[in-house]
């Protein structure tokens, strides 16, 4: 057996209880050993991973790969080479292309697209409607056989309570995941950030809470009464990290997720009339993100990254018409070693929610265990100055100050992204 | 894109070049765009009415949204000045061709402008505008969504300082529609920075956004109560589309609770002055008694827009001189050839 030999890597997987420098042996795809190498074979490969971590590779519940349809903004070629760059092995795509991604020929053609490319996984999500358009069933069943492992709306509108029931019951006849957004349209519908004094200073209309809380007791009500498996995509409130505590209490099994601009920034962001941070959902006040930053570290709520990638007339004009998104792969790890070495969120809290927590959603079999695929991704916490990768030029700041940058990212053994030097 | 909306409109050395908000602006600068004005009221009685200031300029109207009223008080304004004005009413052309606000800007660069004066739906617009354009083209925020509207703010301040000799220590009672008013938002940072005593916002829950009082002001529901030692009245128009939105119950019912009838009037100081950003819905927000009473200034607010206008095009325009000719030195000097 040839192995490759990974060294001097400081292994970390708080699931496993692990965080020690250990030598790691993978061969076909598998962790072979740990500590030690096994007996007989040769190595093949040496990485020295001298004051590097080595973590299990982050699973995405929620990018926007743009493709087809928009390749203006992204193409899965370019956003999966960023997303491996930011060190995600799989990423979930949703469902917001052109055509949407509601028929197994779409979500075929996402998925040769991916192999073709091959850096991160692609796992597409499967349209809930048809067309997004929140009416119509989509053909569930097919797209669960077509590879999706769940079905989202990408936070479109769904028309009304009864439609919600209804999809929510058939998805459940046949065990079908659900991604599901809470935004109550009627009273979201014409606002751009966060309702409060920032949006009260600059005119501009308003989202309250209410509208992620009054959709989230909904949401909560009916999958109680389907049964049917789901998850809650990209909280913002404090007010709902209780509202879903209390379902928890209850018996309901309900995971749910927070978009990492939500644990970073607050609307005062948008002082300047900047549309870098106009965002879905958007960003709230400092209690939220507090509270976010506390169920994260609690190991109530993963972290997506909501990559949402822009071409850069798409944010030039006033900040109403700017498109909602911000493109995060390329900042993504220095963002969330920065909140790590601030001490808003602990790291072993940080790769539950970005590993463990997501693959269990997603019935991935992931981390650091003798045994398994090896999917990870290595990083440097202290270098800086990683590169643009993603098309996408709606980053949220400059980051090339910021320390924290990927190395390499392996999918089930095969090192899919290397940092380039220079 | 990440600029302060308030320093955004001055000059390293603390000019305005842009006006677009009155938020930021010293009470020092507030003042000078006051006596500015106040200056220029004089010249608006002489027979020969223009000034040089703005000769060889050339001023766009650039009203993506349609304003009779606004667009003529900045021509005249311009034209007092001795600029050439271009109208340009892109809410009927451009646009709506699907042309985007950034296409447009650049066709208007292209003609050599010193200046836009700009309306548009957007809050933020004036700002994105002088944050794209190119650095030598002042722009005036002809109103911009419901963020600001800081010329009206200023005609309005001249108003109160002609008739009750300052600002400073008055009272002042800003009724109605605040949630969709770019006027009260501009009225409450000028009012709050040159000293009036208290600003009270008035209306129901529906039309006072949310932490209003973040700005400053005092929020009241009750009229009776905030007309209390007041010194000046400011009433806001109300949009007929209020009442489709689940916002009021009828204009009667606003009428009764928040319409300034000569009974409410007589609760203010006796002194107090009546004012109205126009136009008028009589009967809805003001009785016609007073709208045409003895301490309504609602007329003379309509003169004071043109100084006001006069002077802010003024000042900016000396502020983008000032700074081109601090570019030309420094460059001279970087390069003595």
């Amino acid at each position: 057996m040839k192995y490759l030999h990974i060294r001097n890597a400081r292994l970390l997987d708080p699931q496993q209880g692990l965080d020690d420098v250990l030598d790691l042996y993978v061969a076909e795809g598998q962790i072979r050993a740990i500590g030690q190498k096994p007996a007989g074979g040769t190595i093949e490969e040496t990485l020295d991973a001298q004051g590097q971590w080595l973590l299990p590779g982050l699973v995405d519940l929620s990018t926007y790969l743009n493709e087809p349809g928009y390749l203006q903004k992204g193409s899965i070629q370019t956003e999966t080479r960023a997303a491996a760059s930011a060190g995600f092995s799989h990423v979930c795509a949703q469902p917001l292309t052109k055509p949407v991604a509601d028929s197994p020929a779409v979500i075929q053609l996402i998925q040769e697209k991916a192999a073709t490319a091959g850096y991160a996984r692609v796992l597409p999500l499967g349209a809930l409607t048809q067309g997004l358009d929140g009416d119509q069933l989509a053909n569930m069943v097919s797209l669960r056989n077509a590879g999706c492992r769940a079905l989202s709306n990408a936070r479109q509108p769904v028309k009304d309570s009864y439609v919600l029931r209804r999809l929510m019951e058939y998805a459940a006849t046949y065990d079908i995941l659900l991604f599901l957004s809470a935004d109550d349209r009627a009273l979201s519908a014409s606002g751009v950030m966060h309702e409060g004094p920032t949006a009260t200073r600059l005119g501009l209309a308003g989202i309250p809470e209410t509208a992620e809380t009054i959709a989230l007791a909904q949401l909560l009500l009916l999958i109680e009464q389907t049964g049917v498996r789901a998850h809650i995509s990209q909280i913002s409130c404090a007010r709902s990290l209780e509202m879903l505590a209390d379902a928890r209490a209850r018996g309901l099994r309900v995971t749910a997720d927070v978009a990492l601009a939500n644990l970073v920034f607050t609307a005062r962001e948008v002082s300047g009339f900047d549309s870098r941070f106009h965002v879905q959902p958007p960003l709230r006040g400092e209690k939220d993100r507090q509270a976010l930053l506390t169920a994260v570290n609690r190991g109530e709520l993963a972290i997506c990254s909501n990559h949402q990638p822009h071409e850069i007339s798409a944010k030039k004009a006033p900040f109403a018409d700017a498109a909602a998104g911000m493109s995060m792969y390329d900042c993504f790890m220095p963002l969330l070693l920065e909140l790590v070495r601030k001490g808003e969120l602990h790291l072993p809290a940080a790769i539950s929610a970005l590993c463990h927590q997501p693959a269990a959603v997603l019935g991935l079999e992931h981390g650091l265990v003798q045994g398994h695929r090896f999917s990870a991704t290595l990083i440097d916490p202290q270098a800086v100055g990683g590169k643009i990768l993603s098309r996408g030029s709606n980053l949220p700041l400059d980051h090339s100050e910021l320390a924290g940058r990927v190395e390499a990212t392996f999918v089930d053994g095969r090192m899919v992204y290397r940092r380039q030097p220079g | 894109m990440n600029t302060d909306p308030c320093q955004i409109q001055l000059t390293p050395d603390g000019k305005l070049k842009h006006f677009l908000t009155t938020e930021g602006l010293s009470k020092e600068l507030l003042t000078e765009i006051l006596d500015t004005a106040d200056s220029f009221i004089s010249t608006q009685e002489r027979d020969v009415k223009k000034v040089p200031l703005l000769r060889g300029k050339t001023v766009v109207n650039l009203f993506f949204e349609n304003s009779t009223r606004t667009r003529s008080t900045f021509e005249l304004a311009a034209k007092r000045l001795s600029a050439d004005i271009l109208n340009l009413d892109i809410s009927k052309s451009a646009t709506a061709k699907g042309e985007t606000l950034m296409d447009t800007l650049w066709n208007l660069e292209a003609m050599y402008s010193d200046m836009f004066v700009v309306r548009h739906a957007d809050s933020g617009a004036a700002h994105f505008i002088a944050s794209q354009v190119t650095p030598n083209v002042a722009i005036i925020n002809a109103g911009d969504g419901r963020h600001a509207h800081p010329t009206q703010a200023m005609l309005d301040m001249l108003t109160i300082r002609r008739h009750k000799g300052q600002i400073e220590g008055k009272v002042v009672a800003i009724v109605g529609d605040i949630l969709h008013s770019r006027v009260a938002r501009s009225q409450i940072h000028a009012l709050k920075t040159l000293g009036a005593a208290e600003v009270r916002v008035v209306g129901p829950a529906t039309l006072l956004p949310r932490d209003i009082e973040a700005l400053g002001a005092k929020a009241y529901y009750d009229f009776n109560l905030a007309l209390r030692d007041c010194d000046v009245i400011i009433m806001l128009r109300l949009q007929k589309e209020r009442m489709q939105n689940a916002l009021l119950p009828s204009e009667s019912e606003f009428y009764k609770l928040y319409g300034l009838s000569t009974e409410k009037l007589a609760l203010a100081k006796p002194d107090a002055i009546v004012m109205h950003p126009g136009p008028i819905n009589r009967g809805v927000e003001i009785e016609s008694a007073v709208a045409d009473g003895p301490q309504s200034v609602i007329l003379n607010q309509v003169s004071n827009g043109i100084a006001v206008r006069m002077a802010v095009m003024a000042m900016a325009m000396s502020g983008q001189q000032s700074m081109q000719q601090q570019a030309q030195q420094d460059s001279q000097e970087e390069d003595p050839v």
